[in-house]
This record gives C-alpha cells, structure tokens and sequence, in this order.
C-alpha cells in the first residue's frame, strides 16, 4: 500500500470545510422559524448521515472485491471502512438523540432512518468484534467479508420494516424531515465529512495493512516467494 | 473434442442429479443426528418456556399487557432458544471435524448447508409450535386461524435458520462462539423479527386493516433473499 | 511406465509466523508405499492434508493424480482418502450410521462386510461415543476403504491401535498395494515402514531433507525410531 501523503492533505483539507462549514452552520446561518437553534444540528446530522452510507457502501465493495479477487489490500481497506462506518453510526444515533430530546422530550424517537442507523452500528460493531475473536488471517479476511456483505444486503429490509412498524404511530419528524435548510453550510460539511473520511479511511488502511504484514511469516528462505498472502 | 461436449453434457446432468442426492443425504444426516441429540433438544424447549415466563414477570399480572406482547414474547423467546439449538448443530460437525470429512469426500458444500438449514428450520419450527400452548396458556393468546399461524411460525423459522445456519458454521470455528453467534445474528434478523412478530399479533389480536399479507410478503422476501445468499457463501466460509 | 502419483514443486504452507511446509518438491510414484517420516511438527500432517486437498497451499503446485490441488479439487477428492488424526466421525450415531453416511455422499451403499473386516463386527450398533480411541481408529479405517481410493494418505495410522491392529493395518497396506493404490505414510514406526514400504520420505521442519529407497532410510532418523 502506498506511502505517500495525500490522505493527510485530504483529511486537513476536509477538516478545514467541516469548521468552516459547522461554524457557519451552527452561528451564522439564519434561525429556522419554528424549532429554533435545534434544528442547527442539521448542518452536521446529514453530511454525517451521507458519508456513514457512502462509507458503508465502500466497506460492503471492500467485501466483494475481497472475496472475489484477494489480497491483503482490499481486507485491509475493508477493516478501516468498517471502523469508519461504525464511528459515523454512533455519531448518528448520538446526533439524533441530541436533537430529539428538547424536541420530544425522550433520547429516542424510533425515527426509521435512525433505527435503520441503530441496527446497523450493532451489525457493524458485531463485525468488528468477529474480527477480534479470528486468529488466522486468511481466515478472518474471508469470514468478515461475508458478514459485511450479508449485513449490508439487509440494509434495505431493516429499513422497510422499521418504516412499517412505526407509520402505525405518527411518523416522528427528524431534524432531515422538519425544514429546508440553508444550502451552502451543509454542503461545505458534506464535503468536509468525505474529505476527512477518505483520509482517515486510506490512513487507517494502511495501518491495517502494516499490521497484516507484521504478522504474516517472513519470505521463505530460498526466496521463492514474497508473504504477500492469498486468499 | 465431440467427446469432450458431450462428456461435459453427461456430466452437467450427472452434476444435477448428484447435487439433489447430496442434498438429500445431508438432510437425512442431519435429521438422524437431531433424533440422535433430542435430548438436548428438549432442554432448549424447557429454556425457550422459562423465558416466556420470566418475560411475563417483568409486565406484571396484567392480563391485557401480556396479551397485548404475547406475540414479541413468543418470537423473542424463540430467538433466544433458536442461538442455542443452532449452536448445537454444529457442535457434532466440528468435534472430530465431521463436516470437513465430507467435504473430502467430496460432497457439495452447498448440500451440506441446504441440508444443514432445513433441518435446523424443521427444529425451530417444532419449537415455536411448541411454545404456542405455552403463551396461550401465559398470556391468554389465542388464534382460531391455526394454518395461518404454522405458516407464519415456518417463515419466520426459515428467517432464523438460513444466517443463523451459516454464521453458526463460522462461530463453531472459533473461541467465544456462545457470545459470538447471537452477537452476529441478532442485528441481521430484526426484518425478520419485526415482520414474524406483526404477523402474529395481527393473527392473535386481530387485522381490521388488513395488513397480515405485507408483513408476510417481507417474511418471505427476507427468506429469499438470504437462502440463496448464504447457501452462495456458505463454502468460503467451510472452505479454507 | 513409472507414472507418478503424487509430483509437487515448492509446496508451502504457513501458521501464523511459522512456514508448515517450505518448498517441498517431491515424486511419488503410482502404485508404491512411500513411509513419511519426520519429527513433531516437522509437517507430515501439513503436507498430507494439502494432498488431500484439505488445506490449500500459500504457494507451490501439486498434481495428485494428474489432477491441479488448486483448479481440480474435487476430482482429487474423488480419487483421494485421507486417514487423519481427527477421525471425521459423529459421536452421537452409531458405527453403521456413519459409514452409512459417508456412503451416502459416495453414492453406493455401504457393505456391512466393511465393519467385519476391521473388527467391528460386533459393535456396528454402538454409538462413537462409547467407542475407544483404537476402535475409532479402525471405524475411520473402514471409512477410508469404503472410499475405494486410487491414493490413500495415512496420517500415523499405528497410533493408538493394538497388536490385533497394527496385523489389520500391515493386511490392509498390502491389500492396497495388490490392488494398484498407492500409500503414502507418516509414521514415527521408522523400523516397521522401512519393512513394509518401497520408498521414504523425510521431512525436517517443513522442508524435504532426504528422499530415498525405504530400507535405506537413515537410522538416526530425527522422527524416533521407535522399535515395533
């Protein structure tokens, strides 16, 4: 994997956007009528809610692309967009319990796309910890691969019947439903978000993949072949 | 090369003859080996009926709430029995590495699995209905609509059977497999749970609405979905 | 026409940190009895289950058969029997039910002769669970023959098994010997080997130390003479 320094200017570049996307955002944009300053959340709710799915996506073709063609690159990648889908599900769920509660009064308001967000993190989080519990690295590369792509397949089943079973209540409004939101503070940070997250992403990667080789064997003696590992 | 076309023809049928006999003979093992442990199926039926009474002790002799949960009782209590009957089919495979002897021999992993789940669907199918006289008698849930009910109790069985079969294949090769297995299989399985649950209080308190028939069309399209899923990547997973 | 059973060229397997096999070239020739011999770990049950096709290899070919391990495994398993230490058995059926088994997935039926001719005979309806490690042993035995393999891989077959047995187990060699198979077996009985095979083999921590004709087998073997 390579060595150069690009996904640190991506993330300094994305970081950069997100404050002065936020900043904007959260003290400067206009108040929205009706539910005040709460509703600021927004500005850094929805950039996170894209780049988790579009971070998910890339884990479950990580997945694929590991399964299909091998190789240390792809699973390393795949464990950092795991990681990084699990980080951007917590910030959800905890973004969405901020805003609900002086809207609503309770933590949790069972919204469809934050119950989606919810199942997910426990999904993705269970992947992490089978990837804790597998010895062999072949092995562990192969059996997170299918868990990611199974998980990710039931992304849309969990989403539709978490729809259904709470439309039989009044359909809660999130901080997405509620207002149109001033355009450009949010567009900043949905760039921001990807920005930082290629970075990290490609970051934590390679630290994945050094990892891999650490503790492969060494070449052969008779230098026949370098470890760099099948699957 | 005429030959080697209408070899490879001849070996094509002979191919789909041989997977359906394989298939058939995993499930008749894998039926025999569940007649053989019935004993141990029965422990896990006595815990799926302690649970069901532990969760009507944290509602409270309330007979109208307990009526009202009955159904998520019934499911919930199912899937944590179905983590430990599913555990235990694999127990017998990797013990003296059983299934690996198969495959030597070879044998079709995908018929390995098929057999595997259906069996497993055929147990946790026994034991939902077996829970069944359980909560009528607990919570005073009862439905007239007795096929219906066995339908729901068979999709949703299926729903549990095709991952929890595949990612029990998984965890029987690891340490922490007790933890593992539900760790993994619960986040999947909530369409699943949603849609069975719905159906089934829809069964017991009644559909004015009409609504059994889209939870059951998402119980089926979860099955589907994940019975030709997991048999595709069930010899990745059993493979090395 | 000497063909070869067994040919592979720098077959290599890895634990963790450890190389299994490291670059193992090596002949077999069809129809022979070749005894593997080495110490613990120095991979003869690494190399047989690779054969077998049970683990792949990290790098390296090998043609079992004329058949590629990679691209042909299962037209390697259907000419391929492996004896290995852990016995492929189900504890909860009986000695008959797991044969039938096995049977089953063959395609034919399973002869009730098999059990007799390994001594089993008269515990055919005995669960596995109540069986003995030597009993277990012989029981995977009549699995192997079942299999009416071109290739048998031994993985320490005297293990665990009694006089009576270790009789069963030189007839049986024989027996596959008159019928055209080919053997390859680990075994620490570098003695009993160097009578029964043509040829040996000797592995040193993964690596192919010294090939040869059976009966001049070094004598200081690392694996242990054990004198049988």
């Amino acid at each position: 994997m390579g060595n150069s320094r690009w996904p640190f200017v991506t993330a300094g570049l994305g970081l950069a956007l997100l404050v002065w996307g936020s900043v904007w955002g959260l003290f400067y944009a206009p108040r929205e009528v009706y539910m005040g300053d709460v509703q600021r959340i927004m500005y850094v709710h929805v950039p996170t809610a894209w780049n988790a799915m579009l971070v998910l996506t890339f884990a479950f073709a990580c997945a694929v692309l590991s399964l299909l063609r091998g190789g240390w690159g792809w699973d390393a990648r795949l464990e950092a967009a795991v990681e990084g889908g699990v980080v951007l599900s917590a910030l959800l769920c905890t973004q969405g319990s901020i805003w609900a509660r002086p809207t609503w009064g309770v933590w949790w308001d069972w919204d469809p796309r934050l119950t989606t967000t919810a199942v997910l993190l426990f999904a993705f989080a269970g992947i992490l910890a089978l990837r804790g519990f597998v010895d062999d690295p072949v092995k562990r590369a192969v059996w997170t691969a299918v868990a990611v792509v199974i998980a990710y397949v039931d992304v849309p089943l969990v989403y539709f019947s978490v729809r259904w079973w709470n439309s039989l209540h009044q359909l809660q409004s999130t901080p997405e439903t509620v207002s149109r939101a001033f355009h450009w503070p949010l567009r900043i940070n949905a760039f921001g978000v990807l920005f930082l997250m290629i970075g990290l992403v490609e970051l934590r990667a390679r630290l994945a993949w050094q990892r891999r080789a650490a503790e492969s064997a060494p070449p052969l003696p008779s230098g026949v072949a370098v470890a760099t590992g099948r699957l | 090369m005429e030959r080697t076309r209408a070899r490879d023809a001849g070996r094509g049928a002979g191919r789909e003859r041989s997977r359906l006999s394989g298939f058939l003979a995993a499930l008749r093992k894998d039926l025999l080996l569940q007649w053989r442990t019935r004993a141990q199926f029965v422990a896990v039926f006595v815990f799926g009926a302690t649970a069901l009474l532990l969760f009507s002790f944290a509602i409270g002799p309330d007979a109208a709430a307990l009526r009202q949960h009955s159904a998520g009782f019934l499911w919930l209590g199912l899937l944590l029995s179905s983590t430990l009957a599913l555990a235990d089919s694999f127990e017998s495979e990797v013990q003296h590495r059983a299934l690996e002897g198969l495959l030597l021999l070879p044998a079709d992993p995908r018929a390995l699995y098929y057999g595997k789940a259906l069996a497993n669907v055929l147990q946790l199918t026994v034991l939902g209905v077996g829970l069944v006289p359980v909560i009528v008698v607990l919570y005073d849930a009862f439905t007239a609509r007795i096929p219906a009910l066995l339908a729901i109790i068979v999709l949703g069985a299926a729903g549990l059977s095709a991952p929890g079969t595949l990612y029990s294949a998984m965890t029987a090769q690891m340490r922490a497999r007790n933890t593992l297995l539900p760790l993994l299989l619960f986040p999947l399985v909530v369409p699943a749970l949603l849609a069975a649950v719905k159906s089934t209080s829809l069964l017991i308190l009644g559909d004015p609405m009409g609504q059994l028939t889209s939870w059951v069309a998402l119980l089926v399209a979860f099955d589907a979905v994940y019975w030709s899923l997991c048999g595709l990547v069930f010899e990745r997973v059993v493979e090395d | 026409m000497a063909t070869l059973a067994v040919e592979t060229r720098g077959l290599s397997r890895r634990y963790g940190r450890r190389w299994a096999l490291a670059d193992v070239s090596l002949e077999v020739p069809a129809g022979s009895v070749t005894m593997l011999a080495g110490r613990n770990g120095s991979g003869k049950s690494t190399l047989l289950r690779v054969l077998a096709t049970a683990l792949r290899p990290d790098h390296g070919e090998a043609l079992v058969l004329g058949h590629d391990i990679r691209r042909s495994r299962d037209a390697v398993r259907r000419k391929v029997a492996l004896l290995a230490h852990q016995s492929f058995l189900y504890e909860a059926l009986t000695a008959r039910e797991n044969l039938q088994v096995a049977a089953s997935f063959l395609g034919r039926d399973a002869e009730g002769a098999l059990l007799d001719r390994v001594g089993l005979g008269t515990r055919a309806d005995d669960p596995v669970a109540s069986f003995s490690a030597g009993m277990r042993k012989r029981l995977s035995l009549a699995r192997v023959l079942l299999q009416q393999a071109e290739l048998v891989l031994l993985d320490e077959p005297y293990g665990e098994l009694d006089p009576p047995g270790f009789a069963l187990l030189d007839g049986v060699i024989g027996e596959l010997r008159q019928r055209g198979a080919t053997v390859v077996m680990a075994t620490h009985l570098v003695d009993r080997g160097r009578l029964l095979c043509d040829r040996a083999l000797l592995l040193e921590e993964g690596r192919l130390a010294w090939s040869g004709p059976a009966r001049e087998m070094p004598a200081e073997a690392p694996g242990g003479s054990v004198h049988a």
